[in-house]
């Protein structure tokens, strides 16, 4: 996944005001608020987790509750998390890339 | 309603030996009845490492290896699926000096047989294979070696046979075997009796039943390989890898997952059905880890474990009864008949139909067990047999 | 010493918390061990932070249950050790295999009761992985735990209870709902009416629903089949079939499922003995009317033992413990246990109705084309798996999924195998009953490969 995607998904209708919390997604910086999981932090600033093994289709988790594993994304220095069972910490850097841990 | 069957040849164990037995045999033209208790290829020869192996093989193995050699890649061919076959090479590891200098004993010692073994020293290991970290004392390459996905290639023989006209039953157990004025006659599932000519016995770690009944007991016991696999991620590990003393393995399928095992698993109440250890388990994780750093983030999914049939001195059981004429036997692999089934089937069937065969396997006998103590029967098979 | 191991109790949602109170109330001191980052379970869940919403904001006509559970099970803390944030992955005879911190540790249990809930019910349709859909829970767990909806203009497409309730929920809290698109005939509906005479509040809540949802202007329709969700990468709209004709909506996301599966791996690891379930379709732990498996030592709790919803929970919950507490040599109430098991016999009387007002589409993949994907995580077709069945004359359900590779993946089948089940079934003319059931792998969620040594 190369390009951007400025389109959020995800509708904040509480928490709005919280404290932000920077993160970024392939080098570009967005801001999460204070009680964010990392899905929904990245789901309110683009439209999409990660691309698919095998189809490389866009996937964006499903159940939010740690049962479909659909969310996992990984962080430049290698680690993989779950995103709808993540708190985001502020500087988490995501990466995007056809596969895992690459 | 009882199920009448007669054929020239009755198998009993519908796994990779059993399976592609039934496939030659029918090819040579010979009636083949095969059945299994459960479904064709479901237990060892259907969840396995899928280790394609020659290389650690003991001398004894190395003909019918070599043979099995020949039939791998006409898989597609002889099954409609290449089963995932490739020869990826095989690598195995040594972490100590004393490991690297069985390797490069065992080199010399196989010279005869050409598998064209290439040897490393620790860091040219690392220079040759720069996935590799870790400690290595060093490390022998068989470049024609290689892996295939269990799953697919076992069911697919069983299919082949099927397709090829051979009869085969799934969950139905053989229950008796007599040897009859002409041949055998058996019972089997809930209403099934069979005639036969020939009996093949390849029941796996289940093979003692029927070898017992013919007053040839061998002392076979059971293993559980314990199995890890990974998340599918990027391509990396072009090739099959494993520890001198059998600790750890691990390869990495073409969708990604790396497949590992090491240490052993353990059977439930029912013992048809066993489970990964998580001892073992967390042991080849953390193996995994400091032999591949780029692993460090990644997710296990899956364990799991299977039965296996384990003899004393690690070589199979194949060839004919002592007991009883036209019963043969093949079973105990010892954690590594995958590789070498396809031969063995091959070799049934030359003994069905010739009473002989091209490819030496007296070290297999059954008649050396005969007349053995029977404390030997009781003997577990240790951390160090070599599985994959 | 094993007459000195303190009860385990695996989950912490209103059985739980139910059965973690009547231990303490007899003395015991249970560990109780939840993946949550706070108890409550799936219906109570508590937001990650105080964003100003009240109880009633957040669980509606529950709120009152929410409030006192929470307060309840926050009252047990000094009496009960408890692991938030800590994964059971594997049972090996008496000992529970777990993950806390990323580290492993085992615990040695001599009685168990587990508590594990449910998750969706799902089926797949074209375009169901498309970032966008979710499942009708993670919709709700969106706006409850994190104050978001899963996009701006949401259809609510499905059958069970959560439908109608969650796509209320988005309404109150300013969200917009394109449609709500109910899978079954209006006719279902007046099942509800003989569900009256066993709780005749929750119908009344639960038809509430409708009536708001309608009065706020939002559609809806009855009977409807999905034909596709619209959109390449993301959604933009969703084409269903009612009655004969084909319709577009536009949305940008929707939320759909149809009802819940329970959560039964551990219980499978542990041994129980299963049986199948006609109304549920689906196989279900073995238990007696207070939560004995087959299993010593072993207690069902909750949806995980069969979906019953929370307040049966909570009744299934106190009667698990005191089963245990009997069990253990210990006298118990006999009156209070016949209340309980009386009390569970009528919310389970109250789900056969609610099964029959939300079915299942039991005729769902007659119009299902094959190129939709049946497991998302190995990303299986439906038409691969049928040719899969056909090709091996596949009977088996373990068979499907080891040649298939459907449910194979890191989901370990959980929101593949119901339609596995339904589409080999279908192709084979097979009875559900008939076909098995996927067995239960540990880890029963993924792990990290560093997973360090912790303790006992
Ligand atoms: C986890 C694991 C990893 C392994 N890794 C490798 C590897 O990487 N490389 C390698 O070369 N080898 C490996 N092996 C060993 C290899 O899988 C076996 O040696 C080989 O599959 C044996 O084949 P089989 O046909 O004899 O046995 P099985 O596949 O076990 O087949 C025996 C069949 O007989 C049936 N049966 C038993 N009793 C009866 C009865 N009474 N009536 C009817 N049917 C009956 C059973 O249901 C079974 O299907 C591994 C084994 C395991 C368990
Ligand atoms: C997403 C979702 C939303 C729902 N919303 C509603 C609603 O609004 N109204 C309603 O009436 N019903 C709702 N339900 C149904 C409701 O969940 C149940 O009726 C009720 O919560 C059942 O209670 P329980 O105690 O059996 O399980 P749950 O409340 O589901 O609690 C189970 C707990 O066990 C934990 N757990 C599970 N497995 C493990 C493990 N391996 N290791 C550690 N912990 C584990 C989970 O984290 C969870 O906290 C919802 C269900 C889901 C899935
Ligand atoms: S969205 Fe399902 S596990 Fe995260």
């Amino acid at each position: 996944m190369s390009a951007h995607h400025s389109r959020s998904q995800f509708q904040r209708h509480f928490r709005r005001d919280e404290a932000h919390v920077p993160f970024s997604i392939d080098g570009i910086a967005y801001s999460g608020r204070r009680g964010d999981t990392v899905l929904v932090a990245i789901m309110s600033a683009t439209d999409r987790l990660r691309l698919s093994e095998f189809t490389a289709e866009p996937r964006a988790g499903f159940c939010l509750i740690g049962a479909c594993q659909d969310c996992f994304v990984t962080l430049a220095c290698g680690r993989r998390v779950r995103a709808c069972t993540t708190p985001l910490e502020a500087q988490m850097a995501f990466v995007t890339r056809e596969r895992g841990n690459e | 309603m009882i199920r009448r069957f007669s054929a020239d040849v009755a198998i009993v164990g519908g796994g990779l030996v059993g399976s592609s037995a039934a496939l030659a045999l029918r090819k040579a033209g010979l009636s083949v009845i095969l059945m299994d208790k459960g479904f064709c290829g479901a237990q060892a020869s259907g969840v396995n490492y899928g280790g394609v192996r020659r290389q650690g093989r003991s001398v004894a193995q190395l003909p019918l290896s070599q043979r099995a050699h020949q039939i791998w890649p006409r898989l597609k061919e002889l099954i409609g699926i290449d089963g995932e076959y490739q020869r990826s090479g095989h690598l195995k590891l040594a972490r100590k000096p004393e490991d690297f200098a069985r390797l490069e004993q065992y080199a010399e010692t196989v010279k005869p047989f050409g598998l064209n073994l290439e040897l490393f020293t620790g860091a040219m290991a690392k220079t040759r294979f720069p996935w590799l970290s870790g400690n290595v004392a060093g490390a022998s390459f068989c470049p024609d070696d290689g892996q295939a996905n269990p799953r697919l290639v076992s069911p697919a023989f069983a299919k082949a046979a099927r397709d090829a006209g051979a009869i085969v039953l799934e969950q139905t157990a053989v229950h008796a075997a007599v040897r009859t004025s002409d041949g055998f006659a058996l019972q089997a599932g809930t209403d099934c009796e069979i005639t036969c000519h020939f009996l093949i016995n390849s029941a796996g770690a289940w093979a003692n039943k029927i070898a017992t009944d013919f007053d040839e007991p061998a002392p076979l016991s059971r293993i559980y390989p314990s199995m890890v696999v990974t998340e599918p991620l990027a391509l990396r590990l072009p090739v099959s890898l494993g520890e001198e003393g059998g600790g750890f393995y691990c390869r990495q399928v073409q969708r990604g997952n790396y497949i590992m095992g090491g240490g052993r698993g353990y059977a439930l109440i029912d013992p048809d059905f066993s489970r990964p250890s998580t001892a073992a388990a967390l042991a080849v994780m953390k193996r995994a880890t400091t032999l591949f750093p780029h692993l460090a983030g990644a997710h296990v999914i899956r364990f799991w474990s299977g039965t296996e049939g384990q003899l004393p001195d690690n070589n199979p059981v194949i060839g004919r009864s002592g007991t009883t004429p036209g019963l043969f036997h093949a079973f105990g692999f010892c954690g590594a008949g995958f590789q070498v089934a396809p031969a063995v089937g091959a070799i049934l069937c030359d003994l069905v139909t010739s009473g002989e065969t091209a490819t030496p396997i007296a070290a297999f006998s059954i008649e050396r067990f005969h007349n053995m103590p029977p404390q030997h029967n009781k003997k577990k098979g240790t951390h160090n047999e070599m599985v994959e | 010493m094993n007459d000195t191991l303190p009860p385990v109790i695996v989950g912490a949602g209103p059985a739980g918390i139910c059965a973690a109170k009547t231990l303490v109330a007899a003395g015991l001191r249970p560990i109780v061990i939840d993946e949550g980052f706070r108890a409550g379970g799936q219906i109570y869940r508590r937001p990650f932070v105080d964003d100003g919403r009240s109880a009633t904001d957040l669980y509606g006509s529950e709120a009152a249950k929410a409030t006192r559970l929470h307060r309840e099970f926050d009252g047990l803390l000094p009496s009960i050790d408890y692991m938030p944030q800590a994964l059971v992955w594997n049972i090996a005879g008496n000992e529970l295999h777990l993950m806390a911190d990323g580290k492993h540790h085992q615990i040695g249990f001599q009685n168990l009761i587990l508590s594990t809930g449910a998750t969706d019910r799902i089926l797949p349709f074209p375009g169901w992985t498309l970032p966008g859909v979710y499942t009708l829970g993670a919709a709700q767990t969106a706006l409850k735990v994190q104050g978001c909806t899963i996009g701006r203009n949401v259809v609510f497409l499905g059958s069970g209870p959560l439908l109608y309730l969650v796509a209320w929920q988005y309404v109150k809290a300013g969200g917009n709902v394109a449609a709500v698109l109910d899978t079954a005939p209006f006719s279902a509906k007046l099942n509800l009416l003989s569900a009256f005479r066993f709780d005749p509040r929750l119908v009344l809540i639960g038809m509430s629903y409708a009536a708001r949802l309608v009065s706020r202007g939002v559609k809806i329709r009855y009977n409807v089949r999905p034909t596709r969700v619209d959109g390449s990468q993301y959604v933009e709209g969703l084409s269903f079939k009612s009655g004969t004709k084909v319709h577009s909506i536009a949305c940008d996301a929707i939320a759909y499922g149809f009802a819940l599966r329970p959560e039964t791996q551990l219980a499978d690891l542990s041994g129980c003995t299963f049986r199948f379930d006609d109304r549920d379709r689906t196989w279900l732990p073995v238990t007696d009317e207070a939560g004995r498996t087959s299993s010593q030592g072993v207690y069902l709790a909750g949806d995980g033992s069969g979906i019953a919803g929370a307040d049966a929970a909570e009744i299934s919950g106190e009667l698990a413990a005191l089963a245990l507490i009997q069990d253990s040599g210990t006298t118990v109430d006999p009156g209070r246990m016949s209340a309980l098991v009386k009390a569970r016999r009528r919310k389970a009387g109250l789900r056969d109705i609610l099964e029959k007002a939300f079915p299942f589409p039991d005729n769902w993949f007659d119009q299902i084309p094959g190129y939709t994907k049946l497991c998302r995580c190995e990303e299986v077709t439906v038409s691969t798996v049928i040719d899969t069945i056909n090709g091996g004359e596949l009977r088996e359900l373990n068979r499907l999924k080891a040649l298939s590779r459907s449910g194979m993946g890191r989901c370990q089948g959980r929101m593949c195998s119901a339609a596995m089940a339904e589409v080999l079934s279908a192709t084979q003319h097979l009875k559900l009953a008939d076909i098995g059931r996927l067995r239960a792998q540990a880890p029963v969620k993924p792990l990290p490969l560093l997973l360090q040594e912790g303790g006992s």
